[in-house]
């Protein structure tokens, strides 16, 4: 039952924060932060109760729903879905705080947009039915796109569309590709069902197989994003207003890479493998281009932004290097990079508020303006660049010793797009922060509230990179079942 | 003719006897309300009566008439569409100088003659419900008489339509004369191999009057200038009510007589499929005015509707029922947006003219929203649920080809849906002040239709439940 209230808290909310700002907008943040904040205790609570625990799912809740279908609601919740979910209400909390103050208008609105896209995001990690899973995955788009082409800056209105246009499209081909393997699972049984652990080991040809799972890694691969399809990346994450550059980046991508170590190896298993080449190059292209992408751009926003292209490119490196120990350095990858991302828009947006500008090339100096605030931005452009201690450096650590198992040249590729990425980073401390400062600017630095947020993902980074185990043993059996769930569906394509 | 016969077609003489009634009123008092409320109430009537008929069914009524639970369920969609069509007419007319009363009664026929239509299952009930409707809609399109688009709209719609009812004559005088037979049902029996010139001809000129009234590609050219023209209220009459009496007979007479089998009119079918998905959808993308936009769109949704028709199934059949149903209350919602928006003289139609409108009229806005978010397919919304059954139909029947034309296509309808969407979010113009003159019942109404669109997308177990009964007796 707690699984729906996660979605009921933050659905309700929504609304209430609607109907409050009519009054006081302070009231409908305050809503906001409070629905969140719970929702983040409950999943904590959840997870130190029953982390430990061996069975498959650590909560669930399964309803009928659409009968005539076979179509349930049905949620579950397992190690990796708890962590995701832990990083979503966390991000929501800073989402609702970054915007304490550059969001002035239409407040209640935005709230509103915020918790529902919350919702979708939650819904996608918990859902086990493919229908809904597709539902949540649909329904997390329009408040995003509503958030990007209201409160977002210049050219908004383009970012959004093509983001909509973008997911929805790659998303209709995963619906086709669902519909596929739902009648073919009825032609072998005799059920219709959406039902997640039932498809898994459904037997399919494998012709059939690769266009099924090429239906669903088209959807994931746009939200990842993988190199061809992350266009739409850049202009979202740098239009959107700063709220929602973090929702983005610290969760709407993780929900590509959820999907593809959900759904894609454990249903496919034979299929992907066949689709492993493909993948890992695209994995690198994407780690590099990102890298180099990032280091020519002048917009402060945009920069990150193509980070994110490069260091996704990590977690499909990961997951397609069919070993555990990669597999587990893409999840501690998709953590750190929900944080340190989310961190560096924080403070992006924070500097924006301060110059009303995000252009490199107009900063410079900052240093003696806003210390504090600079040296977050540092700490976080180590996290980027993989400074050991840090938890960046420890995901890609493990995703590069996996993927060395598989393929030499691609590690080695993969680890000058490490190389690049120390490029950036140093090129934002010192574009932004070294160097004379033109301007005689006066700024305030980070305010507590700011501070705060900022601490809070700090603490989070170094523990990962400190001490990973707590986390490691937490999504560990979630892995270990998922592989297993994959080998009995070879065993069963083989049969 | 027995008693239980006529209780099977209580609801149809219910209706007349409305249109009746409406006629004797208006000649004894001139009265718009009364008009409107006497319509009502016969509808209302008439959509109870459906469960004193559901009592008697099935049951051939001469040879004309069918009524099952298919024909009723389909009555009972066209008679609801009818009422909140009655209902945005009243309250749109009401801002008009002039109230005229004569526009309740040519939708009471109109109505009838989409009630014939459902039930038809004999090519003269089909002319007969057929030349009933388009007669009346003459008469409600080009209603605004002071209007220049709307005469010209009137006036295009009869032509058109004339034509493609001589097209429709002929072919069913070829069908005849080949078979020898006008019922549906017996056309099964006919070997399409035997006479096939013949026959087939006679399909495809049958096909050319239904697709006409679908307003499907390549007899579209129509739409979009008889919804403009026409006032929203009937623009939403013409595209939902008498457009599923369309699909409802399109889909008895193929089932009926098998004429899916033959692979020609597979083909012409998918045919005109795709080309209207790809019309409809890529001429919307550069109109500015919304109702060519709804106009547009629709075109591409009855090219969506056919796909799920192609499959041809018992779940194909549930698919088309489910998506009209989607697509009804849809539709209603939009163009009744556009119908309580409009100020006496002048529809609110340019897309300019919904520049922030949320931010004015946040209900509409968001009425409006949800319709349009139900266009184009997004979840927690029927029309999602209505693309997804279709969609299943598709890939159940491994009709692969129209189904991935379908997904690509309507993510360029998506642009446009959200390009309506982009304006009504808009910071709003500088002057803008809410100077839509806005009545309580039609606001009402539209909160009624966009919940009805959440609830059913959300929960849709018992209109699904409805529509797998009421296509028991189909194949």
């Amino acid at each position: 039952m707690i699984l729906i209230w996660l979605l009921v808290i933050l659905f309700a909310a929504g609304i209430l924060a609607e109907i409050a700002a009519r009054w006081d907008a302070l009231l409908s943040r305050l809503i906001a932060l409070t629905a969140i904040g719970v929702d983040f205790v409950l999943t904590a609570g959840l997870w130190s109760v029953k982390a430990s625990a061996q069975q498959k799912w650590i909560e669930e809740v399964d309803w009928n729903w659409i009968p005539g279908f076979g179509i349930h609601f049905h949620l579950a919740v397992d190690g990796l879905s708890l962590l995701m979910l832990m990083l979503t209400f966390f991000l929501g909390i800073v989402s609702v705080l970054t915007s304490w103050t550059e969001i002035r208008e239409r407040v209640g609105f935005f709230h509103f947009n915020l918790l529902w896209v919350l919702t979708g995001i939650a819904g996608v990690f918990l859902a086990v039915d493919l229908f809904l899973f597709y539902f949540a995955w649909e329904l997390m788009l329009v408040p995003m796109y509503f958030l990007i082409v209201i409160w977002g800056h210049e050219r908004r209105v383009y970012a959004a569309v093509k983001f909509f246009l973008f997911t929805q499209c790659s998303g209709l081909l995963m619906l086709i590709a669902i519909l596929a393997l739902y009648f073919i699972h009825h032609q072998v049984t005799g059920i219709y069902t959406f039902e997640y652990s039932e498809l898994l080991g459904t037997h399919l040809s494998p012709g059939v197989e690769l266009w099924i799972m090429l239906g669903f890694f088209a959807a994931f691969a746009v939200k990842l994003p993988a190199v061809p399809l992350h266009t739409w990346l850049p202009d979202a994450h740098t239009q959107a207003p700063t709220a929602g550059s973090v929702i983005l980046a610290g969760l709407l991508l993780k929900t590509g890479a959820y999907g593809l170590i959900r759904f894609v190896v454990p249903l496919f298993p034979h299929a992907a493998h066949q689709f492993t080449p493909v993948a890992l190059i695209l994995a690198v292209t994407g780690i590099v281009y990102g890298a180099v992408m990032a280091y020519s751009q002048t917009d402060f926003k945009r920069l990150v932004a193509y980070t994110s292209v490069s260091h996704l490119g990590f977690v499909l490196l990961g997951i397609f290097s069919w070993n555990q120990l990669a597999l587990q350095g893409a999840v501690i990858t998709m953590i750190c990079h929900g944080l340190s991302t989310g961190g560096m828009f924080v403070l992006v947006g924070g500097l924006q508020e301060r110059l009303h500008t995000r252009d490199l090339e107009r900063m410079g100096g900052l240093w003696s303006a806003v210390p504090r605030l600079s040296g977050a931005v540092l700490f976080f452009s180590m996290a980027s660049l993989g400074l050991p201690g840090i938890g960046d450096f420890v995901g890609e650590f493990l995703v590069l010793l996996g993927s060395y198992r598989i393929s030499v040249p691609v590690t080695v590729v993969a680890s000058i797009g490490i190389l690049t990425s120390t490029f950036y980073a140093l090129r934002i401390a010192q574009r932004a922060f070294q160097g004379p400062n033109p301007h005689p600017w006066r700024l305030s630095d980070l305010t507590p509230r700011e501070g705060v947020m900022v601490a809070a993902m700090i603490a989070g980074l170094l523990w990962l990179g400190l001490y990973p185990q707590p986390v490691l043993n937490t999504f560990q059996p979630a892995l270990q079942n998922l592989q297993h769930a994959e080998s009995t569906t070879t065993a069963a394509v083989r049969r | 003719m027995s008693t239980r016969d006529l209780f099977a077609l209580l609801p149809l003489l219910l209706i007349a006897v409305s249109a009746v009634l409406v006629m004797l009123a208006i000649a004894l008092k001139r009265d718009p309300g009364l008009a409107a409320g006497l319509t009502l109430t016969g509808l209302t009537a008439a959509f109870l009566s459906i469960w004193a008929a559901a009592g008697v069914i099935p049951r051939q009524v001469t040879s004309l008439l069918l009524v099952d639970k298919y024909a009723l369920f389909y009555m009972g969609l066209i008679i609801a569409s009818a009422a909140v069509a009655v209902s945005l007419a009243w309250q749109y007319f009401e801002k008009h100088d002039e109230q005229r009363e004569e526009l309740y009664l040519l939708l009471l026929l109109a109505a009838l003659g989409c009630a014939v239509l459902v039930a038809g299952s004999h090519f003269v009930s089909f002319l007969l419900g057929l030349e009933l409707l388009s007669v009346s809609l003459y008469g409600m399109v080009a209603y605004l008489t002071d209007r220049r688009p709307a005469l010209e709209a009137g006036m295009k719609y009869l032509i058109l339509a004339s034509a493609s009812a001589a097209f429709l004559l002929f072919g069913m005088a070829l069908i005849y004369a080949a078979t020898g037979t006008m019922e549906f049902s017996r056309l099964r029996e006919v070997p399409l191999s035997g006479s096939p010139f013949i026959v087939l001809s006679g399909i495809a000129l049958t096909l050319t009057g239904i697709g006409f009234k679908l307003g499907v590609v390549p007899f579209h050219l129509w739409t979009p200038d008889v919804y403009q023209g026409a006032s929203p209220p009937v623009a939403a009459f013409v595209a939902t009510t008498s457009k599923s009496a369309m699909v409802a007979l399109l889909l008895r007479y193929f089932y009926l007589s098998g004429a899916l089998r033959n692979h020609a009119v597979f083909l012409v079918v998918a045919t005109i499929a795709v080309l209207s998905m790809c019309a409809g959808n890529f001429l919307a993308l550069r109109q500015t005015n919304v109702k060519r936009i709804l106009a547009y769109s629709s075109i591409a949704h009855f090219g969506y509707i056919l796909v799920a028709f192609l499959a041809g199934s018992a779940m194909a059949a549930g698919a088309v029922a489910f998506y009209l149903v989607a697509y009804t209350v849809t539709i209603l919602a939009s163009f009744g947006v556009v119908s309580v928006l409009s100020r006496s003289g002048q529809d609110v139609e340019d897309l300019e003219d919904y520049s922030g409108l949320f931010w004015r009229r946040p209900a509409i806005a968001g009425v409006f929203t949800v319709a349009l978010l139900s266009l184009a397919g997004i979840p927690a919304t029927m029309g999602f649920l209505g693309k997804f059954y279709i969609l299943a139909a598709g890939a159940n029947a491994a009709a692969w080809l129209l189904i991935v034309v379908l997904v690509l296509t309507s993510v360029a309808g998506l642009f446009y849906y959200l390009r309506i969407v982009v304006a009504l979010f808009a910071d709003p113009p500088e002057h803008a002040a809410a100077t839509e003159v806005v009545s309580h019942g039609g606001v009402l109404v539209l909160a009624l239709l966009a919940m009805l669109l959440i609830w059913l997308g959300v929960y849709p177990s018992p209109l699904l439940n409805l529509i797998r009964s009421s296509l028991a007796g189909l194949n």
